[in-house]
């Protein structure tokens, strides 16, 4: 049916032709003998090893929430030990340098260890199942991310049973988490574990961007798919733009503590104020990242539970965009109280009002779609009227908070406290206990055993609000966030017993949610398939979901209905792509906006390599707290191993034949496409890359503008050191016009062929050119990056060139290997639309790295 | 001393039966809501506003929650997304930071020759200096200011940041490295405040605190010299 030559079909075309997209049912089999086989190709293997390789996204899925769900534990009872201690004034049960060990790691875990890595495990469960696809786009990072999150939060865990906890907060201010001041491995353990666990946000981020916008079942347009992917959607981005700020400030201060750079020491030209920037800039995005998901929760859950339809779908969209575009520009509202000036101030406060904008839109929409229907009181619908009680006044404390003199007064005290509970527990867990109670039948495929879900709920309720209203008063009356003592404010001993009794009530609420799901794993009854009657495909399955996760892919006749409707046809091979008949796991891949099968991806199997890459990663980072720095080179070097045998695991043999899909639609391999889903992968990496870049550029401008001791000492390195600038800077330019001209042979064929083997040769000689050059600078035309933030900048600046010259000829390498193993063809292009997407990304920061890194000098 | 306990036991169980304790607490010695000076009580003004405000708003939200436990009704989707949540979020949040702006610009530092008091941050203690009759004076985790008159504060730190707050008078303003920030208090008339490092600052974060001792203006030189003369000042 398509051309498999042709360029991709330009989406928007698409989306015009496809109003009525007519795709033939194929004809219906036996249920049974297409769930054995594709069991067979997309189960697990066998017993304990196949855990170990399993890359299916409902096994991982579940795991990350099942390790969340143990780290909430963890940071629930060090939040006891929180209470305990303040329960009296004179606190005598920790001393205080465990005490701030253990409120740095309670933050930490709650936030980079529960909430981020939970809402990563519900989109990597539910996703697949919600657009009609058989798994995420990169199932090997999914594993990778999993692996990464397990062992950098076991690293952080380790540290607290060794006393070696991080201690500064868990927003980690310099100077205080600096070498001068925070000696010992504590920092060093929550930037590079913290920085270790964000590997899998940024590869759950990716891999769920690809998913969302190129595997939607045929016919689920961008504009008509479940609200609950939008908000999934917004989450991804945001984490694709908000994560890398935090990365490079981690990097940066772990520089500083490591080699001595100086990025926020002042006397050298630092600023402590640059990591609060980046930390924000992260930190308040993260806020949303969080809220995001829990929000879709409700949006798929309040329809369905009232039996009617969601109110307003365009308007929570708008609503959803405008939190992601407007959740950046107020990351100020932290810093109200460091003394920038007021009429700046005034526009962070502004925009900070303006966030709660799009959340009121969504209340009432919510409201609003309960009015419309009959609101059911099941178990759901509890934990989501304890949401409405619970943010909406957690979202009004963050309206007073915005307002910048109240700020200065309630800044860093309880108040603030409470209020982030409220926002942080009303907004994300209480939809997420509603999220278990809904789709917990789908997990375990049983029902729930009556009575004790409800009397949980009423204790998390009471001893929630016990715990944190009166701490609002706590904080106006003066209680500064972190301190372990009061011995002269007996005043604030009830509010703090107060608070400390219910703290323990919550917990046993909690104590009794984990029981209620025990329960219902070990003693309840099979469920019926699709028990909420729900209209969306992730009820479309029979439960507990089997692996392959439709033994056909819906089409557009599938959506839309009851689930109960399209279950039978899809289980018959009815859909798209029935069955595993080629062996191998497969799915369709479809156009951006109007969701037209486009090609069929073709995806690796169960494999331990996401398992030794990130053993890898985590050996590197145990030689970096352990300050064995040189030998930091060797797990780096098996890194770039196995991303080499990671990247040759993505290449499949060279097929031509289209394969049909359903009658009359014949799809080409993944292959003959130049627009993989790994390419698409690659632009999202590159999208959080830039940020990154971006971030640095905001460095640099930072310090060099408003840091205190600039310019600099003179610096040494002279035009002598330009030669060696000019060809790091120009050289990848080169490199894309290598690129290029490797595309263009390769589709001419043939006669082409010497000039493509020539072009990609020369890509990889330009950029290992610039390479020596950056080295031949490193070795003596640079000035000491000890010596001043600009020397150190300079110095980051060139490895970040580096780096990226390195992929960019690896590459270039990986290309001649596919030349001379015939895998590059005049109809398959192979890894060179990807090489060409890194190459250019390199031509163009590394001059822009160049032109900043010798304007730095221009004030000395 | 057992019995002291008991004693004291009663006069808190006396007081907590006579005064509700959330009133009791709210002329504690830290309390923002028991201000001892005009940039303190234009906040606490705005407190009670956005309080009140906020009360509404989740009886609001409660109650028409309440109400969507009954039949279905025909509801038109605009109502609730435009008219609700624009037609009531954006005149409310207007309202919000327009007072809020009002009155963060009346109590800004104005460039009016106010007394200068120089506030220096290390771990973890405070040291003042202040223009006295005889040359700077410097005292240690205490601050003296004089009554009914507006002071601006240099805060500066020495090592890491801190944050310098005396809730009954005002906001906080950091203490960071390489800067020197500058705030404005007042106090309304002489007695003895309490003062305390409000951002986390390591191990003596919680007892970095310090005293404010309020005079007639007519007194302070005197106070300071006294200061200085106490032994009370600092070495350097």
């Amino acid at each position: 049916m398509t051309d498999s030559t042709a360029p991709d079909p330009a989406d928007t075309r698409a989306a015009a032709q496809d109003t009525a997209l007519a795709i033939a049912a194929n004809p219906p089999r036996r249920a049974l003998g297409l769930h054995r086989e594709l069991t067979k190709v997309w189960a697990n293997d066998r017993g304990w090893w196949g855990q170990v390789t399993a890359v299916n996204h409902t096994t991982l899925g579940l795991r990350f929430m099942g390790t969340a769900l143990v780290f909430f534990l963890i940071g629930g009872v060090l939040s006891m030990l929180i209470r305990a201690q303040l329960a009296t004034h004179d606190g005598a049960f920790l001393d205080t340098e465990l005490y701030n060990q253990i409120f740095t790691m309670h933050g930490s875990i709650m936030m980079f260890l529960f909430a981020i890595p939970m809402l990563e495990g519900l989109a990597i469960y539910l996703l697949p199942k919600l657009l009609g696809t058989r798994d995420m786009a990169f199932p090997r990072l999914t594993a990778l991310g999993y692996w990464c999150y397990l062992f950098g939060g076991l690293i952080m865990l380790t540290a607290l049973l060794f006393g070696v906890a991080p201690r500064d907060g868990w927003f980690m201010y310099t100077p205080l988490s600096s070498a001068a001041h925070s000696p010992g491995i504590n920092a060093d353990v929550w930037l590079l574990g913290v920085t270790f666990v964000e590997i899998s946000a940024l590869a759950a981020a990716t891999e769920i961007t690809v998913t969302i916008l190129r595997q939607r079942a045929p016919g689920m347009k961008l504009t008509e798919m479940p609200l609950f992917a939008w908000y999934i959607l917004g989450t991804s981005v945001m984490m694709l733009v908000g994560f890398p700020p935090l990365i490079l400030a981690s990097v940066l201060l772990e520089v500083e503590r490591a080699f001595d750079w100086p990025f926020f020491d002042v006397a050298r030209g630092g600023d402590p104020l640059l990591w609060q920037h980046l930390f924000w800039l992260f930190g308040h995005p993260e806020v949303y990242i969080i809220f995001l998901p829990a929000a879709g929760v409700l949006s798929t859950l309040i329809p369905v539970l009232c039996r009617t339809q969601i109110l307003g779908y365009g308007a929570i969209v708008a609503s959803i965009l405008a939190l992601v575009f407007l959740s950046f520009g107020l990351w100020v509202h932290h810093m109200f109280t460091v003394g920038i000036p007021h009429m700046a101030l005034a526009f962070f406060s502004a925009a900070s009002l303006a966030v709660a904008v799009p959340t009121v839109v969504q209340v009432f929409a919510w409201i609003g779609t309960m009015w419309q229907g009959r609101p059911e009181l099941k178990l759901p619908m509890y934990y989501i009227l304890g949401f409405f009680l619970t943010f909406v006044m957690g979202g009004l404390t963050g309206v007073m908070l915005a307002v910048v003199p109240f700020n200065w007064q309630a800044h860093d005290t309880a108040f603030v406290t409470a209020h982030l509970h409220y926002v942080l527990i009303g907004g994300f867990v209480f939809p997420m206990l509603a999220a278990a109670a809904w789709w917990m039948p789908q997990i375990t495929g049983r029902e729930r055993v009556r009575g004790l879900g409800e009397a949980a709920f009423w204790v998390i309720l009471i001893g929630f609000h016990g715990t944190f209203f009166i701490m609002h008063l706590t904080g106006l009356l003066g209680m500064p966030r972190r301190i372990d003592v009061y011995t002269e404010n007996p005043e604030w001993v009830w509010l703090n017993l107060t608070s400390s009794i219910f703290g323990f009530v919550m917990t046993i609420g909690f104590g009794l949610f984990v029981l209620d799901m025990a329960l219902q794993a070990f003693l309840g009854q099979r469920v019926r398939r699709d028990p909420w009657r729900a209209p969306t495909l992730d009820w479309a399955m029979p439960l507990p979901a089997p692996a392959y996760t439709f033994a056909s892919i819906p089409a557009p006749r599938h959506l839309g209905l009851d689930a109960r409707a399209a279950l039978l046809p899809l289980a018959r091979g009815e859909g798209l792509l029935p069955g595993a008949p080629r062996g191998r796991r497969e799915f369709l891949v479809t156009s951006l906006a109007g969701a037209r099968p486009d090609h069929v991806a073709i995806l690796p199997g169960n494999t331990a390599l996401p398992l030794a890459l990130s053993a890898t990663i985590g050996g590197f980072v145990l030689l970096m707290l352990a300050g064995l720095y040189p030998l930091t080179l060797l797990p780096l070097l098996g890194v770039a191993v196995l991303v080499w045998v990671w990247g040759r695991g993505m290449v499949r043999p060279v097929a031509d034949a289209p394969i049909a899909v359903a009658p009359g639609w014949d799809l080409p391999e993944q292959g003959l496409r130049r627009r993989t889903l790994g390419w698409s992968g690659s632009v999202c990496l590159l999208v959080a890359n830039g940020t990154l870049f971006a971030s640095l550029v905001f460095g640099v401008g930072f310090l060099a503008v408003v840091a205190p001791g600039w310019p600099g000492p003179e610096a040494q390195a002279g035009r002598a050191a330009l030669p060696g600038v000019l060809l790091a800077a120009l050289m990848p330019a080169l490199g894309a016009l290598a690129v290029r001209r490797a595309e263009a042979a390769q589709r001419q064929g043939r006669d082409g062929w010497r000039a493509t083997r020539l072009a990609t040769g020369l890509g990889v000689l330009v950029n290992a050119l610039a390479l020596g050059a950056l080295a031949w600078l490193a070795a003596g035309h640079m000035d000491d990056p000890t010596g001043h933030a600009r020397d150190a900048l300079r110095g980051v600046l060139a490895g970040y060139v580096a780096l990226h010259v390195v992929i960019a000829a690896g590459l270039a390498g990986f290309a001649l290997d596919q030349f001379r193993r015939g895998e590059i063809t005049p109809r398959h292009a192979g890894v060179l639309p990807t090489w060409r997407l890194w190459q250019d990304y390199a031509a163009v920061t590394a001059p822009i790295a160049a032109v900043l890194a010798a304007g730095m000098g221009m004030g000395g | 001393m057992p019995a002291a306990g008991v004693k004291r036991f009663a006069a808190r169980a006396t007081g907590a039966l006579t005064l509700p304790p959330v009133l009791a607490g709210c002329d504690a010695p830290l309390s923002t809501l028991a201000p001892a000076g005009p940039v303190a009580r234009e906040i606490a003004w705005l407190w009670w506003a956005m309080l009140g405000g906020a009360a509404v708003l989740t009886l609001l939200v409660l109650v028409l929650l309440a109400m969507a436990f009954g039949p279905p009704r025909k509801v038109a989707a605009r109502r609730w997304t435009h008219g609700l949540g624009l037609g009531l979020s954006l005149p409310v949040l207007a309202v919000t930071l327009a007072a809020g702006l009002w009155v963060g610009e009346r109590i800004l530092p104005r460039d009016d020759g106010a007394l200068e008091i120089e506030v220096h941050a290390v771990q973890w203690s405070w040291a003042f200096t202040a223009p006295g009759p005889d040359g700077p004076v410097t005292t240690r985790d205490r601050l003296i200011l004089p009554a009914g008159a507006p002071v601006d504060l240099i805060i500066t730190s020495g090592d890491v940041i801190h944050s310098f707050w005396v809730p009954k008078l005002g906001g906080k303003m950091d203490a960071i490295p390489g800067r020197a920030n500058r705030l404005r208090l007042q106090a309304d008339a002489p007695g003895t405040l309490a003062g305390q490092c409000a951002e986390f600052c390591g191990l003596g974060h919680a007892v970095m605190r310090f005293e404010v001792e309020v005079v007639d203006p007519a007194d302070w030189e005197n106070a300071l010299r006294a200061a200085a003369d106490d032994g009370d000042a600092a070495d350097d």
